[in-house]
């Protein structure tokens, strides 16, 4: 008994310690973005603000163009989540439930290109937007990420799960594949559509690589390469940085914490089980 | 209503080097009760299937009300059918899983409603309407799926294995409710089931299959008392058939002669047994007709037979008694003995089969000589 209470007390150790590795530096830019000093990194580094201020959120809003970011940032986000939810839930249940010649050659081609590590794709995909003029466009930053192999796959295994009686049930109550999947499967999908919504929001809320390829021109950065433009070699208004940071982490964080069970189901279901 | 006319149906899955189901022909007359019944993987549900449209049909034509059917799809067939998993869609309350298939054919709300409410108070489910499945047992789950089907007032009804996940008394009941409606919707029904007993009591004909081939088409009292062959013998009625392989001589007498059992067969039956003078044959006797020699007087019995009791089971009225012949444990027997009497493992009685009911089939060809 007094040895599995020493146990616990040193699970619990450890989890306090990784949770404060993890968990420190978001706290620290929490601090920052509320300090009144910009020299922030001057040794000895002060964890809490000497003059506390909210000035540097002001900031964000006065000084930066902010509120272009942050509508370029929900204008891509909510296309590519919609989108990604809608194609990958269409895709899916293809490749689970429709018989059609070259199923599954078509889906072990879709999974191969996951093992192309994305940084190879970012040159080619860069050459053929180029030659469709789309650089430095709406349509150059939401084009490529209109649907992910990942999320195909997430689907396809959620699907996979429905007693393909309730399908047949459908067929006989008279439902075509396309009214099976829109008003059979996809309202008891909640869970795996969720998943996909959240990743699909996360990823690209905070995609920095593509958006720093494909824009040059101000107006068109996604709040985390404005953020980032802030940065310069001679000098970085960490303050700023940080208030702007926080803020779109804002979003995330609330998602998470609001649908933080979904995220463990979608795990849950992109699992290998048979 | 409608009649079903099977011909020649065949169904070979691609890539497979067997049929599935082999040259099926069935005649289902209008408002008939039938039920498919074999083991696992005779190809019962396929058929079922086929005639549902879930299935393709590789050969042979399916006819509903005279009508080519193999072509259509199945919301197109007129037919309704229950799962053995219910396939109640989740997110719907009763009412809709009720009605979505009549939403679907455009029917007028009002009509809608009556047509549910009519069924629900059928299946007395009114009080779950606006209940989610989820929240419903196993036995108000298959009712529902069954009011899915009756609302849509199709010409054919298909079961696959309704009751296979319900508890045994549950079972009973339901079985009890499914013939009731049967009477009510004066309905043509094709059952699913691998349980025997399930079949013998709803069915007015039952198709016994095995591989795929239908192996007779009859009603269960003609099953029971003259199988055409050993399979349907054997797999229908409970406990099963006994078997003893031997050799019918003919001579004088006609006798049957096993590794250890000998006697004569009646000679009224000397002239259907004679050309099987010297040839293999299986004799068959039902648990139901022996009779302990000591018990019963007025039977027309066989011969003494000495055996030895390995086992029993009761089951309250009766115990099932299992036994070997005197000296051979290598074929193990069993009767129905009513449970009055009282009999112990080791002991040695002396049994009879009831002369009328014995029951030969060829050797090779297993089909019923007799």
């Amino acid at each position: 008994m007094k040895e599995l209470k020493l146990q616990k007390i040193g699970f619990i150790i450890i989890l306090a310690v990784a949770t404060l590795i993890y968990i420190g530096p978001f706290l620290f830019s929490i601090s920052i973005s509320f300090n009144a000093d910009k020299n922030v990194f001057e040794w000895p580094i002060k964890l809490f603000p000497e003059t506390f201020t909210l000035d540097n959120y002001k900031n964000v809003w006065n000084e930066l163009p902010f509120g272009k970011w942050l509508f370029n940032s929900v204008l891509v986000t909510t296309i590519q989540t919609v989108t990604n939810v809608f194609f990958s839930a269409l895709a899916g249940f293809a490749f689970a439930r429709l018989e059609f010649k070259g199923r599954k050659l078509i889906f072990g081609l879709l999974l191969s290109s996951l093992m192309i590590p994305g940084i190879i794709l970012l040159v080619p995909k860069f050459i053929i937007l180029n030659e469709f003029r789309l650089i430095n466009s709406y349509a150059g930053l939401i084009i490529p990420g209109l649907v992910g192999v990942t999320n195909i796959f997430l689907m396809k295994q959620f699907f996979e799960t429905i007693p393909k009686d309730l399908e047949q049930a459908a067929l006989i109550d008279g439902c075509s594949y396309f009214r099976i999947f829109w008003q059979v499967f996809l309202p008891i999908s909640k869970p795996a559509l969720a998943a996909v919504a959240i990743y699909t929001f996360q990823g690209s809320w905070n995609e920095f690589l593509w958006p720093v390829i494909v824009t040059y021109t101000e107006n068109m950065y996604t709040l985390p390469l404005g953020m980032a433009s802030l940065r310069t070699e001679l000098m970085t208004d960490w303050p700023l940085l940080m208030a702007g940071t926080i803020l779109i982490s804002l979003p995330t964080l609330a998602i998470f914490i609001i649908f933080q069970r979904y995220f463990v189901q979608g795990v849950a279901s992109s699992g290998l089980k048979g | 209503m409608a009649t079903i006319d099977i011909e020649q149906l065949e169904k070979t899955y691609p890539g497979a080097d067997t049929a599935t189901i082999k040259g099926a022909d069935l005649s289902i007359q209008d408002k008939e009760f039938i039920v498919l019944v074999g083991p696992s993987g005779c190809g019962k549900s396929t058929l079922l299937r086929m005639i549902a449209g879930l299935e393709e049909i590789t050969a042979g034509s399916l006819l509903i009300d005279g009508e080519r059917m193999n072509e259509l799809s199945p919301k197109d067939r007129d037919i309704a059918m229950v799962f053995q998993n219910y396939a109640l869609y989740p997110h719907m309350t009763v009412f809709d899983n009720m009605a979505f298939g009549l939403k679907l054919r455009k029917t007028p709300k009002d009509e809608i409603k009556e047509k549910v409410e009519h069924a629900a108070k059928i299946l007395d489910i009114s009080h779950l309407l606006n209940r989610r499945p989820k929240d419903m047992s196993g036995g108000q789950r298959q009712r529902v799926a069954i009011g899915r089907s009756i609302v849509r007032d199709p010409k054919v009804f298909l079961f696959d294995e309704p009751l296979s996940n319900l508890d045994a008394k549950l079972r009973v009941q339901m079985r009890a409710e499914i013939k009731k409606l049967h009477r009510t919707l004066d309905a043509t029904i094709v059952y699913v089931t691998h349980d025997q007993i399930e079949a013998m009591t709803m069915g007015d004909r039952i198709v016994v299959l095995k591989d795929g081939i239908v192996q007779q088409f009859d009603s269960p009292m003609n099953l029971f008392n003259n199988p055409q062959n050993k399979f349907v013998a054997g797999f229908i009625g409970s406990p099963s058939m006994n078997f003893l392989p031997g050799i019918i001589s003919v001579d004088k007498e006609v006798n049957f002669i096993s590794e250890d059992l000998k006697f004569a067969v009646p000679q009224d039956l000397k002239p259907s047994l004679k050309p099987l003078d010297g040839k293999e044959v299986v004799f068959g006797f039902r648990p139901e007709y022996i009779y302990d020699k000591a018990v019963e007087k007025n039977k027309r019995l066989s011969e003494d037979m000495e055996i030895v009791i390995d086992s029993l089971e009761p089951i309250g009225s009766e115990t099932f008694v299992y036994f070997h012949y005197k000296g051979n444990p290598k074929y193990t027997f069993c009767f129905r003995s009513d449970s009055r009497h009282q009999y112990t493992i080791g002991e040695t009685v002396t049994i009879g089969v009831d002369i009328d009911r014995l029951r030969f089939f060829d050797g090779k060809t297993e089909k019923r000589i007799m």
